[in-house]
């Protein structure tokens, strides 16, 4: 449904305002590296603009820090109504190495919605393309999650209280049926 | 700036050509060390525990549901792609895999849940893993067992001997 959404209402071109609430600038230079002529996302009319007034999508980098966690809120709600967040890089999506310590309050999802996740640290130019690609409607996610069970297990059952006998020799008696 | 400048400028461009990679069309070779996400492989998983131990994200976690069931929970959200998990398994049971194309929109999909059946030692109650789903093909007559009822069902027939349906029962038990 979000997909149809994002066709509808992002049909022709993407601004995005480039949101950095205190991560180490990996991500930023590789969001810059997309936007250089080697992997020129302008080619899907991605253009980076410097206000969240003129965007149409956030992308966020670092985590949502406790200094900066008021002013990425402020971003958000000053774009205009059809908006969308990415979360670039791990810090973003998962609140990063530091995510337990003092000055760090988690991942960006804690402070403002996030439609788009691209976990990397930095996430390689061709990965955040590809996210965009994602939320375009151009390409089709490729993770799904892996779940592994169980379905039997894999041991005869022993009891202690069926053996029987003395000494030397003791006998199991469900071990014959085994 | 002169008209001289701005020329050589235009040269400088006409030389290089196209740079831009095609890329959601074709993708662009990656180096042979990249390390994408970490792919967890659960019949080799004995259940150490030692990726979790070395995670710096603490991204791996493990917990006993029982004596018997140990879930291993990859989340994938803050994961670095660090490889420590890899180096330091002993069974070789994570790799890190080339795929980096993981945008996604449920942060979920980049989990991986590993359910691993921890056999107890009767002798000394510590843990260790089970045959593995080769070595339970190796057995005479697939099996396993009716935990309801506490006895073993045999799956192939032919292993029976009052009820010989199969006449390959001397190819069985060979």
């Amino acid at each position: 449904m979000l997909k149809n959404l994002c066709q509808k209402m992002f049909g022709r071109s993407l601004w995005v305002y480039h949101a950095n609430s205190g991560g180490c600038n990996g991500c930023d230079i590789e969001v810059l590296n997309v936007l250089t002529p080697y992997y020129d996302v302008e080619r899907f009319g991605i253009k980076l603009v410097g206000s969240p007034r003129h965007a149409d999508v956030m992308l966020c980098q670092g985590p949502a820090m406790r200094a900066t966690a008021q002013a990425l809120k402020r971003a958000y709600e000053a774009m205009p109504a059809p908006k969308l967040v990415f979360a670039i890089g791990s810090c973003a999506c998962g609140g990063g190495v530091w995510f337990d310590s003092y000055s760090v309050l988690g991942p960006v999802e804690k402070v403002i919605p996030v439609n788009y996740y691209i976990p990397g640290c930095p996430p390689r130019p061709e990965a955040i393309i590809y996210g965009v690609a994602v939320a375009l409607g151009l390409v089709d996610k490729e993770t799904a999650p892996v779940e592994f069970k169980q379905l039997k297990l894999p041991i005869p059952r022993y009891h202690p209280s069926e053996l029987h006998g003395d000494g030397d020799l003791v006998v199991y008696e469900k071990l014959e049926k085994v | 700036m002169s008209l001289v400048s701005k020329l050589e400028e235009v040269l400088v461009c006409l030389k290089a050509g196209r740079v831009t990679l095609p890329y959601p069309a074709q993708a662009q070779p990656l180096p042979e060390n990249f390390r994408g996400r970490p792919i967890f492989d659960a019949t080799k998983c004995i259940g150490c525990a030692g990726c979790a131990n070395n995670c710096p994200a603490r991204e791996i976690l493990v917990f006993d549901v029982c004596q018997e069931v140990r879930i291993l929970q990859y989340l994938g959200r803050r994961c670095t792609y660090c490889g420590r998990c890899a180096d330091v398994c002993p069974e070789k049971a994570i790799t890190m895999s080339q795929e980096f194309e993981n945008g996604t929109d449920a942060i979920g999909d980049l989990g991986q849940r590993l359910e691993l059946f921890m056999s107890t030692c009767q002798r000394c109650g510590r843990c260790f893993k089970g045959p593995s789903v080769l070595e339970d093909l190796k057995m005479k007559g697939y099996r396993s067992d009716d935990l309801q009822n506490e006895r073993w069902i045999y799956r192939s027939r032919s292993f029976l001997e009052e009820d010989k349906t199969v006449d390959d029962i001397q190819i069985e038990l060979d």
